[in-house]
């Protein structure tokens, strides 16, 4: 894990089901080049699709490390499927539901809904579904540990409180 | 902002249940309808790229990762659980008497029948490199594997 992409946990059922969020800013860098303004085209600051699934994979290898108590590094090893059907705005929110399908000592699969919060919208809407793969490999010293970012999500995601994590423990 | 996910509020299954047998023991016709489907999901394929004597890694191009969304993906559509190294071998290349030199030794090919009896150890018997070992799975051997798993072989 290099980097966090989600800044929150909103609900944790241990080994089956974690639920995170994460807020999308116009001063994330990459937005200015996906796409910029182009002779007669005005700029269109848009979340590139990679990194919606990256945050489906983040939060689902959360989930599957949490599992096994980060006994090993889960990396993201395939893509099963994504559908995502609109474009996603600077200012919205996207949430990633990934509920653990299956996990053995080798890997674990998730399935995950994605659902979008935007402050122009009433409600929320779905996104789209992503399906993954991951592969348990022995863990690496490199890097952002996985069970450190676990903490400080989990950490940040407390104190911000709600009924989904309040009881939840380290 | 409500705790709760929005996609729990959202109409529509989330997860397709698994569907399992009822009942009557499946026919291998049914089977192997079932393990086609998985295979074309798995791999991105159609179904009629999935012939009984297509081979995973050489005709239908399956990487190792395939392997263990294989093995989830039966458990699921068959509602059987399979252990690690019941349908795919594990750890082969670790045990020095089942392979020197890349290649499995007299013991490691009977191993691998004695474990595997659903895999075709004969497609490599004369050249057993380890890297050819994903030929001894085709269609046909996983559908053996599940047609034995379900204990409707005749």
């Amino acid at each position: 894990m290099r980097w966090l992409w989600i800044d929150r946990i909103l609900a944790i059922e241990p080994g089956e089901r974690l639920v995170a969020c994460k807020a999308v800013s116009l001063s994330e860098p990459h937005l200015h080049q996906h796409f910029p303004a182009r002779g007669d085209d005005e700029a269109l600051p848009v979340v590139p699709a990679p990194l919606i699934i990256e945050g489906m994979a983040q939060t689902g290898g959360l989930l599957a490390g949490h599992a096994r108590g980060f006994v090993d590094d889960v990396v993201l090893a395939k893509l099963r499927r994504a559908e995502l059907a609109f474009e996603v705005l600077p200012g919205a929110t996207i949430e990633f539901d990934a509920r653990l399908s299956n996990i053995d000592d080798s890997g674990a699969s998730v399935e995950g809904t994605v659902c979008v919060q935007d402050p122009s919208w009433d409600g929320a809407r779905k996104l789209g579904e992503i399906g993954l793969m991951f592969a348990h490999v022995p863990p690496q010293r490199e890097g952002l540990q996985v069970a450190e970012a676990f903490r400080t999500l989990v950490s940040a995601s407390v104190r911000a409180g709600g009924p989904g994590i309040k009881s939840f423990a380290i | 902002m409500n705790a709760h996910s929005i996609s729990e509020r959202l109409p529509g299954p989330f997860l397709a249940a698994g569907a399992g047998p009822d009942g009557e023991a499946m026919t291998r016709e049914e089977i192997q309808a079932k393990v086609q489907d998985v295979l074309a999901e798995v791999l991105g394929i159609d179904e009629d790229e999935v012939t009984p004597r297509a081979t995973l890694t050489g005709d239908l191009g399956a990487e190792s990762i395939d392997f263990l969304d294989i093995v989830f993906r039966l458990e699921q559509a068959f509602d059987v659980k399979i252990a690690q190294g019941e349908l795919f071998p594990e750890n082969l290349q670790q045990d020095p008497e089942y392979v020197q030199d890349g290649a499995l030794t007299q013991a490691g090919l009977s191993a691998l029948r004695e474990k595997l009896p659903h895999a075709e150890i004969d497609r490599i018997e004369d050249d057993p490199r380890l890297a050819r070992v994903g030929e001894i799975f085709t269609v046909d051997a996983i559908i053996s594997f599940v047609e034995r798993k379900l204990g409707a072989a005749a």
